[in-house]
């Protein structure tokens, strides 16, 4: 057989490696342009495709020449998760984008209350269950290498020093990529351009070689599919293959657990949620990539079984390592071009997956690891008094290197262990730990911090028992008897038939008990202890986060902070300029200067969250921030709130179908009698002229209608027009009272006015406040008995400012009623009545009484009667901080 | 023999020509301002047909509606209802809870009338 170049197959490897950072600095420099190359739903769609490993590319084959169809599992399982993908992925796209979550270490510990120990734990499983996937990468670069290198029957892997091994230089140039282009810079969004870019060319050079190299066995070695069939099924050995149930039962159950797993490796595993979740520029991109990805599956699966048939009927069973088809077909065959591409192709396979894998894994050894520890330890404190914007790179830059190798030592001590081979389907399982905590935090209120857990310990430790100790076991580390006989000879301890558990395959029987553990874990311990407010807060804010993105985003943060302190610690982690935009951008609500409101607050914490994780970030803001401990209650009273906020977003809706009410009924009676006049032209005088006074009174009323809409509008979108005078309230009130004294008359009610002897003036618009005075009252006497109805208008004055009260005697306000009758058109109850309002009255009031800095109420008891009172503050909201500053200049 | 008709709406301003279209039509005409006092009404003056509003205070065009076919005494009424919201779940819903036949403001005196006269025809 022949055999390449060594220096060849290396200058090759690094050609190619040179070709990758070039697309993804030309990525790079584009999204820098703005002419973003990654906002194309067939770049992420190509990104997913960092799904199919060295595993899938070498291994595939191989699986397809010992099980037949039973490769097949692998891939059908992500086709059904795209199915599931827009509701389920994009949920978690929103979530991660919403809060800047950039791992699902991140993601997990942020739903449960943001939990550094839950983002150390998920971090543990993910190191343990990954680097030796990793490290499998390096070996399929290395056994490549080897395939096309040495002639056969020479060692398989090279016995070489490690320095003398092309696989570590392979993966320092991985790491040396890795790092320019994963960690270059501090992102507090995590998106890399040039990496996605070149994992999507990566995608497209692994699938253009498979299929190259899978025509060339089917039209070029064999007379095509048909002709390849034919003699299999004529070779009695290889028959069997073709059929799920191989020979045997077929076993159903495996073949869903296969399915299954492949489901959840499709979204848990940490690259594909880097590339899924993270990476994603554009939620639609998921719609494309819903059909677009199993697409892809299906191409790069099309000659899995002819390379595989074709081996085993060329090389016949077992003489060759059927991983090794897809490079020793060609090269058998006097094709060395071929299987130089063959190698390139496998070889994007496992650089794409241990690039993405490395950043994911990096990022959260970082984020949730190293920094929580670090943050606590003092001495790290007193030497990152400054910017620490360098010191993060460094630690994300040498958690990169530390990650890689990781991978290579345990590459270099497993060797052709059975830990090492079998490892893409133990990952698969350990990174299948994650779907409760994750899909029950999406979808289920009440997970608790404890449920979770409980949840992945308990799974983590039975996938640790069942499936990664007994491939010890098999790699010869561990004695035999512990899988024969049992831990202790206890029979029922077996790990791979535990409490008796038979008949399974031992990864059906690990994923059984891993995960009823981990589920009923989870679900038992969050059901058994009540959530702490924060963890509830997180629950709501993730599980509901589609309504929360409609309406405004509660602020779930009790406490005070000042703007220089936030500022400084913003500063350390994101540099000083990009902080100071932060603040700049943010022109703060409160009253008091230098004190930050709670979104700002909120905004530094999210984007700190990105930077250095979400339990890091809680941590950090939590130390300049007098924060009052959230309790339960508290956020059962803001989960109340922010379902009446969206009551009342549902309100809005109803403004359109209000409105047209409104202008349909005076519209009806003026249409009636207008064509009654019309139809009738001897109908008497008198007749008409009642007629013709509807309308007058309906034109009148649709004019004030009209009015008042134009009012509300201009002053919720801020043009209203102020005009803002010193004004004497005992006069105002008094003639608030005269003017309304005529319509008091006629409902035979009074109205009593209660004003201190003296009263300063106020800054104020002194028509708007008589407006507000006007609604009030003509209000009142619409709701007082038609005799004998009492209303008092009281006047109060404090040091902060005036207190106006319209107290009447009528039935009062239900409860229920009493937030809504502030909506508009919403009307309250008598009759007769209606044709004088416009359902706007009590709104305009409201902004009216707020634009001064004031607020507008509604104290009512049923049977109590109702009593409106506003109030108004000395000094206008506009004039609050000048105010204030004048105080301290007299102060100094 | 007269035939009755018992106006339920909240809006003088329509009660007023409706009234006067009705009564030129020569049916005996009732005014109720309100859900209750329509029921009150028709349990008085035992009129043939109601014109009745969906949205008026008290009691809703709906509930009225539903009030009046619960009681076997009103099997031969028939009921008009008259919706301000064109939307086609209010007037599924008015005929679903048993009234006859509607009309959408802003609607022609015309129109009504000859609703009116259609409905009672039907009844006699």
């Amino acid at each position: 057989m022949n055999t390449l170049a060594g220096p060849l197959v290396i200058a090759a490897a690094f050609a190619y490696l040179l070709l990758l950072a070039g697309i993804a600095t030309l990525a790079d420099r584009r999204a820098a342009q703005g002419r973003s190359v990654i906002g194309n739903a067939w770049v992420y769609t190509l990104s997913l495709g960092v799904y199919c490993t060295a595993w899938t590319y070498f291994g595939s084959a191989g699986r397809a020449a010992t099980s037949g169809v039973w490769f097949l599992p692998i891939y059908l399982g992500p086709t059904l998760a795209m199915v599931l993908a827009w509701v389920v992925v994009r949920k978690m796209i929103r979530i991660s984008k919403t809060y800047r979550i950039t791992s699902i270490a991140d993601f997990i510990a942020s739903r449960y209350g943001k939990s550094p120990s839950l983002a150390a734990l998920v971090t543990l499983i993910t190191v343990v269950g990954i680097v030796p996937y990793i490290a499998l990468q390096l070996k399929a670069l290395a056994g490549g290498y080897a395939l096309l290198t040495t002639p056969v029957g020479a060692a398989a892997l090279p016995a070489a020093h490690w320095w003398h091994d092309s696989t570590l230089y392979v993966a320092l140039a991985l790491a040396g990529f890795t790092i320019v282009f994963g960690a270059r810079r501090l992102d507090s969004a995590e998106r890399h351009e040039g990496m996605v870019a070149a994992i999507a060319f990566e995608s497209v050079v692994k699938l253009l070689a498979f299929l190259v190299v899978g025509a060339y066995v089917a039209y070029g070695l064999f007379d095509g599919l048909a002709d390849l069939a034919a003699r299999v099924r004529a070779a009695p050995a290889l028959a069997p293959l073709l059929r799920l149930e191989q020979g045997g039962r077929f076993a159903y159950e495996q073949w869903f657990a296969l399915i299954g797993l492949s489901m959840l490796s499709t979204i848990f595993l940490p690259r594909q949620f880097q590339m899924m979740v993270v990476e994603n520029v554009d939620e639609r991109h998921v719609k494309r990539a819903a059909w677009a990805f199993p697409l892809y599956l299906l191409l790069i699966n099309l000659f899995v079984l002819p390379i595989a048939f074709g081996g085993l009927l060329i090389f016949g069973a077992g003489r060759m390592d059927p991983d090794g088809f897809v490079l020793s077909l060609p090269l058998a065959h006097g094709q060395p071009v071929l299987a130089l591409v063959a190698y390139i192709g496998g070889m994007s396979a496992a650089t794409g997956m241990v690039i993405v894998e490395t950043i994911a894994v990096s990022t959260m050894v970082c984020n949730d690891l190293l920094m929580p520890w670090l943050l606590r330890t003092r001495r790290f404190g007193a030497l990152a008094a400054g910017d620490l914007t360098h010191t993060l790179l460094a630690i994300r830059r040498g958690a990169i290197v530390g990650v890689m190798l990781l991978g290579y030592l345990y590459f270099r001590l497993a060797g052709e262990a059975y830990a090492l081979v079998s490892i893409g389907l133990i990952s698969f399982a350990a990174v299948a730990q994650f779907a409760p905590a994750m899909l029950g935090g999406i979808y289920w209120k009440g997970g608790t911090k404890l449920g979770a857990q409980v949840g992945l310990v308990a799974g983590f430790a039975l996938w640790i028992y069942t499936l990664l100790l007994p491939s010890f076991v098999k790699s010869g580390w561990l004695a035999a008897s512990l899988l024969s006989e049992g831990p202790w000879g206890v029979d029922l301890l077996k790990p791979e038939r535990l409490f008796g558990m038979g008949g399974l395959d031992s990864l059906t029987h690990s994923l059984f008990w891993s995960l009823l553990a981990n589920a009923g874990g989870y679900v038992v311990a969050s059901l058994v202890r009540r959530p702490s407010g924060q963890e509830a807060s997180q629950a709501l804010l993730f599980v509901d986060i589609f309504e929360r993105s409609v309406v405004r985003r509660p602020v779930f943060w009790r406490g005070r902070a000042r703007v220089p302190d936030l500022l400084k610690l913003a500063g350390r982690f994101l540099g000083a300029a990009r902080a100071q935009q932060l603040i700049d951008e943010h022109p703060q609500s409160g009253a008091e200067p230098g004190v930050a409101d709670a979104r700002l607050v909120q905004l530094v914490e999210t984007q700190l969250a990105g930077a250095i994780g979400s339990a890091s970030a809680r941590v950090m803001v939590a130390a300049v921030v007098e924060e009052e401990p959230l309790a339960l209650d508290d956020v059962m009273r803001m989960l109340e709130e922010s379902s009446q906020l969206r009551a009342l977003d549902r309100l809005k809706d109803d403004f359109m179908a209000s409105m047209s009410h409104e202008l349909r009924t005076p519209l009806t009676a003026i249409r009636a009698v207008t064509e009654l006049m019309r139809d009738d032209a001897q109908m008497p005088a008198a007749q008409r002229a009642a007629f013709l006074d509807i309308v007058v009174t309906e034109t009148e009323r649709l004019g004030r209608l009209v009015n008042q809409v134009l009012d509300m509008a201009k002053i919720e979108s801020g043009h209203g027009e102020w005009h803002t005078d010193d004004v004497d309230l005992r006069e105002l009130l008094a003639h608030a009272g005269q003017t309304t004294a005529a319509m008091f008359k006629e409902r035979g009610a009074t109205l009593q006015l209660r004003l201190p002897d003296a009263l300063p003036t106020l800054r104020t618009d002194r028509d708007r406040l008589l407006q507000v005075l006007l609604n009030l009252l003509s209000n009142a006497t619409k709701f007082v008995p038609r005799e004998g109805g009492r209303v008092e208008l009281r006047l109060r004055a404090d040091n902060a400012g005036v207190t106006v009260e319209v107290q009447d005697n009528g039935p009062g306000v239900p409860a229920d009623q009493q937030a809504l009758i502030f909506e508009k058109f919403h009307q309250g109850g008598d009759a007769a009545n209606r044709p004088q309002g416009t359902g706007l009255g009590l709104p305009i009031s409201r902004r009216i009484v707020e634009h001064f800095g004031g607020r507008l109420w509604l104290r009512s008891e049923p049977g109590q009667g109702a009593c409106f009172a506003f109030f108004l503050p000395w000094a206008g909201a506009a004039e609050a901080s000048s105010r204030h500053t004048r105080h301290e200049g007299a102060a100094a | 023999m007269t035939q009755k008709i018992v106006i339920a709406d909240d809006e003088p301003n329509l009660v007023i020509p409706l009234e006067y279209m009705l009564k030129r039509e020569g049916y005996e005409v009732t005014i109720a301002r309100d859900g209750q006092e329509a029921l009150d009404a028709i349990a008085r003056v035992r009129p043939q047909l109601v014109l009745l509003d969906v949205m008026m205070p008290r009691k809703s065009g709906f509930d009225v509606c539903q009030a009046l076919r619960a009681d076997e005494a009103n099997r031969e009424l028939r009921i008009l209802l008259l919706t301000a919201k064109g939307r086609d779940d209010d007037v599924a819903k008015g005929l679903a809870l048993g009234a006859d036949a509607y009309v959408i403001k802003p609607f022609s005196p015309k129109e009504l009338v000859a609703k009116v006269r259609e409905l009672l025809e039907g009844a006699a």
